[in-house]
């Protein structure tokens, strides 16, 4: 992806519940993870951006065996860590990424530990 | 004014009219830090700026001084300021440029930006130059990033309890130096936790009602802006422990601007980062770092000295005269 592109969609617009499930499902299939060629089914990816302080979407709702990306666009590092345990990310400098494959039904709250306002979860269905 | 050999553009690297002693210079907020007096048990804080100016008659006299810092963020790369180890170095300056030498250094935290050992050496290195025998620091949630601050106490926490706080004493002043970094829990506040109030609560029964008291840590100890994570949601009751003190100071990072409140006994003060400026609280989307226009930049260069900048711009208040 290029620089440009993040650019593009760095402006932020409001979504509510279902306009997010469907941007959600619009990212499925144009993700970069998506197979480039029909023969193989597209593995299941999903991405959540970190800007200004805070996870978007906030709320991610995917399908079960969905690998969900985060990437840090601030200049001040985060993290990606579940209230329960059950995943836990490294330090994300500026454009480092961080991944998790959600392979069982649930909703995952998660927070970043450095500054634990920062709140989102990933609805696995 | 008749400065322009002082102003002259020495190396300019990146070909943008601006060189790095006029980036220091122009960063108004470069070097700050706040220089402490205990005045007849009240401490009174100064600008670091403006007392590296004056001459010893001029600085106030007092039982014990001592000089903050904060937020050197020593790594940090990004526009907001390329050369945080040239603006440490800044500060670094000042202090040795006072007229009588402080008694010692505190350093509020985020000593560095993630937590890298290299990091931390820079920043060592940079102070090794203070006359100040002792520099006492408590982390910043930047220094305990990736193993809930072992190598933090490894490196900084001799003799002190738990994961980090300690308390000393100063010419009769009681100085405690508190965590508020570690365990943070999702959707919350700076925490000290119950462990550590324990401590504190002992810590200072025995002292008697005239022992002026000043507690350090990174996170403001009180409710700056909750929005942003400014604040600690256990302090009340570190504070209630305070209650019984005639003169409590409290002496915070965190929030890279200086601010200042005071309620009832206690004084609260929040120190400048040496290594960039954040927004107002809520006076922008996110507490990231303040950029300041490179065009902004070169339109005060080589125009006059760097006290007419602060005056301009709203960055004044990072290193304006407190109390």
């Amino acid at each position: 992806m290029t620089k440009s592109t993040f650019k593009l969609t760095k402006a932020r617009l409001p979504i509510t519940g279902l306009a997010s499930l469907m941007a959600a499902m619009l990212l499925l299939a144009g993700s970069p993870g998506a197979a480039a060629n029909g023969d193989q089914p597209a593995p299941a990816a999903a991405e959540v951006k970190i800007d200004n302080f805070s996870f978007g979407p906030v709320a991610l709702t995917v399908a079960a065996g969905t690998t969900v990306t985060w990437t840090n666009r601030d200049d001040i590092p985060h993290t990606v860590v579940s209230t329960d345990g059950a995943f836990k990310s490294k330090v994300l400098d500026t454009d480092e990424k961080f991944s998790y494959k959600f392979a069982k039904a649930g909703t995952f709250a998660y927070f970043c530990s450095i500054h634990p306002k920062m709140t989102g979860k990933v609805v696995v269905r | 004014m008749t400065g322009k050999k002082k102003n002259e553009i020495l190396h300019d690297h990146n070909k943008d009219g601006v060189d790095r002693r006029g980036f220091l210079k122009c960063m108004s907020w470069a070097g700050t830090g706040a220089f402490c007096v205990m005045q007849g048990g009240v401490l009174k804080s100064y600008s670091l700026s403006e007392m590296s100016k004056s001459g010893s008659d001029a600085m106030p006299a007092g039982e014990l001084s001592f000089v903050q810092i904060s937020d050197s963020h020593m790594g940090f790369n990004k526009p907001a300021n390329p050369d945080v180890a040239g603006t440490l170095q800044v500060a670094v300056d000042k202090i040795n440029g006072l007229a009588k030498p402080p008694e010692f250094i505190l350093h509020t935290g985020d000593i560095s930006h993630l937590s890298k050992p290299e990091q931390f050496d820079t920043v060592d290195q940079i102070l090794k130059s203070v006359p100040s025998k002792d520099v006492f620091y408590v982390p910043g949630e930047h220094d305990v990033l990736n193993d809930d601050g072992k190598s933090f106490l490894e490196r900084y926490g001799r003799g002190s309890k738990g994961a980090g706080w300690y308390s000393f004493d100063k010419k009769g002043v009681h100085f405690i130096g508190l965590v508020n970094v570690l365990n943070l829990k999702a959707g919350g506040l700076g925490s000290l936790g119950h462990e550590q109030l324990e401590w504190m609560e002992n810590d200072v029964k025995h002292l008697t009602h005239s022992t002026p008291i000043v507690v350090f840590a990174h996170i403001p100890l009180w409710t700056v802006y909750p929005e942003w994570g400014w604040g600690t949601d256990d302090s009340a009751q570190a504070l209630a422990y305070l209650k019984k003190f005639g003169s409590v100071t409290v002496l915070n990072g965190h929030i890279h601007q200086t601010m200042q409140k005071v309620e009832g006994n206690v004084t609260f003060h929040t120190a400048a980062s040496t290594a960039f400026p954040q927004p107002q609280p809520g006076k922008a989307d996110s507490p990231g770092p303040l950029k300041v226009p490179a065009d902004q930049l070169r339109s005060v260069l080589g125009i006059t000295d760097v006290n007419y900048v602060q005056g301009r711009q709203a960055l004044a208040v990072v290193d304006s005269t407190l109390a």
